[in-house]
């Protein structure tokens, strides 16, 4: 009896060491690949979040470092999360796969741009009311960033306890953008101003001001917020390959090959902060209510913006594209559309809503850059 | 954890200088984009000229 004890224990002594916490994270990794899977939520980041949650929460896991064993996730975490490369890598081929066009065409779009980002400033008092420390509040905050890249740059440079909690939240309600904000804009909109429309006039955009307009953002945006620089910077930098015209081919690496390969990194990586005694606490449940008030109030934002701006204007402003200014591109663009659809089929504000929604994403950059310098780390 | 007015009191410059902050480098930001569009349009007759020709 004793020689098979013996002879078992190697393969099942490990079981004594699994925890119910840890049962609960594979059943959290299991519904983020199920969202991936058959709810397409952003499957490219919450399938390998998913996974990675699975993977560092097996008992004992060969993925984590153990005194001198390193882990390959820990590894993979050191070398291109704690260091922030890989959030910037993948800026560079966002910067690649954006058309500037519809912005450079009707500047004032970037307002609402900018107007998008109260969410943010008000979670981060929000969170601070509720206890977080400024640090971690400033992380909580950026899930109004409605930027992956941005909020994973923010929450690390914090060096913030819940970048796990964070980084699921962040990239659910990226998903969830079609589910989230048609009923804020609804609730402040009338139909009357739902229903009002703004013809697109095709204006020439030059080869010279696609060129420049990276150039200048990063330099204005880099003076201002100089701890910005980095995420702008890349930003813009991918921004640059694709306008010049000279350089297609890196254009085309950075979009697909260099976005892809990082992504495929990424969500597995964050998993590092996925384990369970620092996932499953009340404070995770906290940060996933409040990144839901940071889109809340990021589309009111917006919102309230444009029919701020309507008091003021003779051509209408329909208020509902201000709601697109939020980074999650190209969902939110969409849900104004189809709303805009919805009320009046002829009224077509596609490339209005994506002109603020691509606004978003460089408001986005920079409102995280003025937390980076507003709040000591 | 629990609710703190004062860590929540001291935010609200941050809130208050973060808009004003995003809001005047967007403003410069759209004002370099009018003057870029402006410097780098082509003249009107030059697109009547293009126009013609075609």
């Amino acid at each position: 009896m004793e020689s098979i004890t013996q002879f078992l224990e190697p393969l099942f002594g490990n079981f004594v060491n699994l925890d119910i916490k840890q049962v609960i994270m594979w059943v959290i990794g299991g519904i983020l690949i199920y969202l991936a899977v058959k709810k397409d939520m952003e499957p490219t980041l919450l399938l390998p979040m998913g996974f990675g949650a699975i993977l560092v929460n097996l008992p004992l896991s060969g993925v984590i470092t153990r005194g001198d064993e390193v882990g390959v996730i820990d590894l993979l975490f050191d070398s291109g999360i704690a260091n922030e490369l890989f959030p910037l890598l993948l800026f560079v081929g966002i910067g690649a796969m954006i058309d500037f066009g519809p912005l450079l065409t009707n500047p004032k779009l970037m307002l609402f741009g900018a107007a998008a980002q109260f969410g943010i400033f008000f979670t981060l008092s929000m969170a601070a009311l509720f206890g977080f420390d400024l640090k971690d509040a400033a992380s909580i905050a950026i899930i109004g960033a409605a930027d992956g890249p941005t909020s994973i740059y923010v929450a690390n440079y914090f060096e913030s306890n819940y970048l796990g909690a964070i980084i699921v939240a962040a990239y659910s309600y990226m998903a969830l953008v079609p589910i989230v904000q048609p009923p804020v804009i609804k609730l402040l909109t009338t139909k009357k101003e739902r229903l009002i429309r703004m013809p697109y006039e095709q204006k020439e955009v030059s080869k010279t001001t696609r060129i420049l307009f990276p150039i200048i953002v990063t330099m204005i945006t880099g003076i201002f917020a100089p701890k910005a620089v980095a995420l702008i910077g890349f930003l813009m930098f991918g921004n640059l390959i694709r306008e010049c015209g000279v350089l297609n081919s890196l254009s085309d690496t950075a979009q697909n090959v260099l976005a892809n390969l990082i992504t495929l990194l990424l969500g597995i990586t964050i998993a590092a902060r996925m384990q369970a005694d620092a996932f499953l606490n009340p404070q995770t449940l906290l940060i996933l209510a409040l990144g839901l008030v940071a889109f809340i109030f990021d589309t009111a934002g917006g919102v309230l913006f444009a029919k701020f701006l309507n008091l003021f204007l003779k051509k209408k402003i329909n208020p509902m594209i201000g709601a697109s200014g939020i980074s999650a591109f190209p969902m939110s663009a969409r849900v104004v559309h189809k709303m805009g659809l919805a009320e009046d089929k002829q009224n077509f504000l596609l490339m209005h809503s994506i002109g603020v929604n691509v606004s978003g994403q460089i408001a986005s950059v920079i409102a995280g850059g003025l937390i980076l310098n507003l709040i000591a780390r | 954890m629990g609710i703190n007015v004062d860590l929540f009191l001291q935010t609200l410059p941050i809130m208050a200088k973060g808009l004003v902050g995003i809001f005047i480098v967007t403003g410069i930001i759209i004002l370099c984009i009018y003057i870029l569009n402006k410097a780098t349009s082509r003249p009107k007759k030059d697109k009547k000229k293009d126009d013609a020709g075609k």
